[in-house]
């Protein structure tokens, strides 16, 4: 139990601690590797809690991922720091007015925030017992049936992201040169052999 | 340490712990004892015989966003694949063909990809 208490206090500084590198850090690039810090501390903090699988989600997706996806949108961007720095201080007071906004919703929701009694029973023994099952199994015994219209819905917005991805940033170039093999394979001899009599002394 | 799950974890917190030590004493080392006399000259970033006239960090290319976004998309499709895949004996026909449907909605996406040529890099 001591190391388990161990593992999360070092798991949850390492995570706060980057996660204020992440909006700290001046270069965006070492944000984004911060961020991925952050993910694979978190995942350490979802194995203490016993949710293994989605520990293992989190580091194959955010990390193996999304993760990537941000690297490529910061280096898309083309950023200038220098100019990013300069409208700084004209913007601290909306923006720190915009921030306290957000603090008071926070406290005002975390305050009034009333957990049902049978919650935490619940909590503490899951059906299927943790013993019983593993975490992947018990998963998937009721999100392919119990929950089949948010796993169809979850499919359909895959499919959205894909379209839509493909829609916004595919577009064709002009001018590029490919190989058809059905235009080439398709080509007449008398289209493109011509077989001329050349006079002496005298050019095509 | 009294659930088991945790137990089966404790390899790799030792290993982890291992290889933290190993880098962090390596860093370490090399800072102490080897001569730090750095210059202007030797910090400055090396570009083969030239002055080094731009920064790395240049404009990528909106394909390469494509290409990562399709990534992600299919690694969720086989996200969701794992715990079918663990619980396929409990969920029977039913759980079966809900994830033939999802693949089934997936492929559709797939072969929209293909035909526009999205998956061709010119």
């Amino acid at each position: 139990m001591l190391l388990t208490g161990i593992a999360f206090y070092i798991f949850a500084a390492v995570l706060v601690a980057a996660a204020v590198m992440v909006i700290s850090a001046k270069n965006p690039v070492h944000s984004v590797l911060y961020l991925i810090v952050c993910f694979f501390n978190a995942a350490g903090l979802f194995v203490l809690m016993g949710a293994e699988f989605v520990a293992m989600i989190l580091v194959i997706v955010y990390v193996g991922a999304v993760a990537v996806l941000f690297l490529f949108v910061v280096m898309m961007l083309d950023i200038n720091f220098q100019e990013l720095r300069q409208g700084f201080l004209q913007y601290l007071p909306i923006g720190g007015l915009i921030g306290l906004v957000l603090a008071i919703e926070l406290l005002l929701i975390v305050g009034t925030w009333v957990i049902a009694p049978e919650t935490s029973a619940v909590a503490a023994a899951p059906s299927p017992a943790i013993d019983a099952v593993t975490n992947t199994e018990a998963l998937g015994r009721i999100m392919y049936t119990q929950y089949v219209y948010a796993f169809q819905a979850s499919g359909l917005i895959l499919l959205v992201a894909m379209i839509g991805a493909i829609v916004l940033t595919l577009r064709s170039r002009e001018g590029v040169r490919k190989q058809s093999i059905t235009q080439q394979v398709q080509r007449k001899r008398e289209e493109v052999l011509a077989v001329r009599k050349v006079p002496t002394r005298g050019g095509v | 340490m009294s659930n088991p799950l945790l137990i089966e974890y404790l390899p790799i917190i030792i290993f982890l712990a291992i290889a933290v030590g190993i880098a962090s004493a390596m860093l370490i080392a090399s800072l102490l004892v080897a001569k730090q006399n750095p210059d202007s000259e030797k910090l400055s970033a090396y570009e083969c015989g030239f002055e080094p006239f731009a920064d790395a960090r240049s404009k990528f290319d909106v394909r390469f966003y494509l290409v990562a976004i399709l990534f992600i998309i299919f690694d969720l499709e086989v996200a969701f694949l794992f715990p079918w895949a663990v619980a396929l004996g409990d969920i029977g026909m039913f759980g079966f063909w809900s994830m033939m449907i999802f693949l089934g909605i997936l492929t559709i996406g797939f072969i929209y990809e293909w035909k526009k040529g999205a998956l061709e890099w010119e």
